[in-house]
């Protein structure tokens, strides 16, 4: 009975420590990639400032007209979605943060009589938004740890079609900001039209411009801009996913943190319920032991006298035959 | 330009700065334009690239050979750079991947024409020609 109980708590100690070696690798591994993933962060800034850059002084020499890729349309009727998640789990409020975000999105664009797409980047988002049935693009997934500027050219392009077909009027990311490795927050950034950031930058730049004389272009600047514009949606969209892929290690490093933390605790909780259970038992096994042997003690004397008889009885029963 | 012989380039991909120095001239290649070369104290200057193999003059003399793969050029202040979806240095191409790749282009070439294979065959062309094993295959591009 009692052995019986410690020998399930044993088992039971057994799987939680081999659970906790597991999370303890994950918290490790995601803690490594963490410092990787921030690397590459950084080494993709250098490419977004200078395509910034040379945006603002195309639109700054008012080569920009009136593309509605910059200026927007005048009505949106509908907006497309891009919610970065993870393709794996385990990664704590990762994954339910960006995809609520996006949720109250477009719950809001119902409310007010607009219509919605959502291009669910990483496994987990489709899954999740397929499952309740909202109305979904292509989706995109497989390589939410370690984005390469393939996967976001794919997107951007994908995006870009969308927009320049008439399709949607206007593209939204929805992503995780990688703020430092302690701070991560779900943001909501436009895509499409590029418009708010380039004419606030038209406005800043004009003196840079007007300092920095006037730009050759080659071929012309509309045509420079037609293959430009697609590529700044491109570095904005592999900006995004490289933030996302270093906030959920960040997540997951967290999260499995945490696990390893209750693990420790359980394994301590069962640990001592363990040695209570076993204690009890060797208090009863004494106390069986003393007890057996108390009985056996009172019932020795009674041995010991049968046995004297017994010693006798030939005697005494030789005495008798 | 009196002051610096020099000027500085900068090559950046997405994924990083692959080439950052001074340099003393620069030949690339702009779509519809034809080859471009830069020299100290270019106007200011932007233009998008086509697939290319792009030479540029170090300062010590050595030319630097890289691939571009499409992308953009900005001159400004003095301050070349090129912008690309794809660049790769010369050395660190392999030759023999880059020619298996030119055939493949080459190949396909002959059974289709779209602008994707003709954009591939310009790939494998300037990454063969960076790594500096175009000579054997055909000489005069």
């Amino acid at each position: 009975m009692a052995g019986g109980q410690e020998r399930i708590l044993r088992g039971r100690i057994r799987s939680v420590q081999a659970t906790k070696k597991i999370t303890r690798a994950m918290e490790l591994i995601a803690g490594s990639r963490i410092v990787k993933a921030q690397q590459r962060v950084a080494a993709a800034v250098p490419y977004s400032e200078k395509i910034t850059d040379v945006v603002k002084h195309l639109s700054a020499g008012g080569a920009v007209g009136n593309s509605p890729f910059l200026a927007g349309r005048p009505e949106v009727k509908t907006t497309c979605y891009v919610a970065i998640t993870a393709d794996r789990g385990l990664c704590g409020g990762y994954n339910t943060g960006v995809l609520r975000a996006t949720e109250g999105e477009i719950k809001a664009d119902l409310a007010a009589g607009k219509n919605y797409i959502v291009v669910p980047v990483g496994r987990k988002a489709e899954g999740y938004l397929r499952f309740r049935g909202y109305n979904l693009g292509q989706g995109f997934a497989g390589f939410s740890d370690a984005p390469g500027h393939s996967n976001a050219a794919e997107i951007g392009k994908y995006v870009v079609d969308l927009f320049l077909t008439g399709q949607v009027d206007k593209v939204e990311l929805v992503y995780t900001r990688f703020v430092s490795a302690g701070t991560q927050e779900v943001v909501l950034r436009p895509l499409v039209p590029l418009g708010g950031d380039l004419t606030a930058a038209q406005a800043d730049d004009h003196g840079a411009a007007e300092a920095g004389g006037d730009y050759e272009y080659e071929p012309d600047p509309e045509g420079i801009l037609d293959t430009l514009l697609p590529r700044y949606v491109e570095a904005r969209v592999y900006a995004a996913l490289l933030n996302a892929a270093a906030s959920e290690h960040a997540f997951r490093q967290r999260a499995m943190k945490s696990a390893t933390d209750n693990a420790e605790e359980l394994i301590k909780n069962l640990s001592r319920t363990m040695n209570r259970a076993r204690q009890d038992s060797i208090t009863t096994e004494i106390m069986e032991i003393v007890g057996g042997a108390e009985a056996l003690s009172s019932g020795e004397d009674a041995i010991v006298i049968s046995s004297v008889f017994g010693m006798e009885n030939p005697f005494v029963s030789s005495d008798r035959v | 330009m009196s002051e610096a012989p020099g000027f500085r380039v900068e090559v950046v991909s997405p994924e990083r700065v692959v080439f950052s120095g001074e340099t003393t001239q620069i030949i690339t290649r702009t779509i519809g334009g034809g080859e471009i070369a830069f020299l100290p104290g270019h106007t200011s200057f932007l233009g998008a690239l086509t697939e290319n193999h792009t030479r540029v003059w170090l300062s010590d003399g050595t030319i630097m050979n890289l691939a571009i793969h499409g992308g953009f050029v900005e001159v400004s202040d003095n301050v070349v750079t090129l912008l690309s979806d794809g660049a790769e240095l010369g050395s660190e191409i392999d030759i023999e991947r880059a020619r298996r790749a030119l055939e493949r282009a080459e190949e396909l070439t002959r059974t289709e024409n779209s602008t994707e294979v003709e954009a591939s065959l310009r790939r494998a062309h300037a990454r063969l020609a960076a790594a500096g094993g175009l000579a054997g295959v055909n000489a005069g591009h």
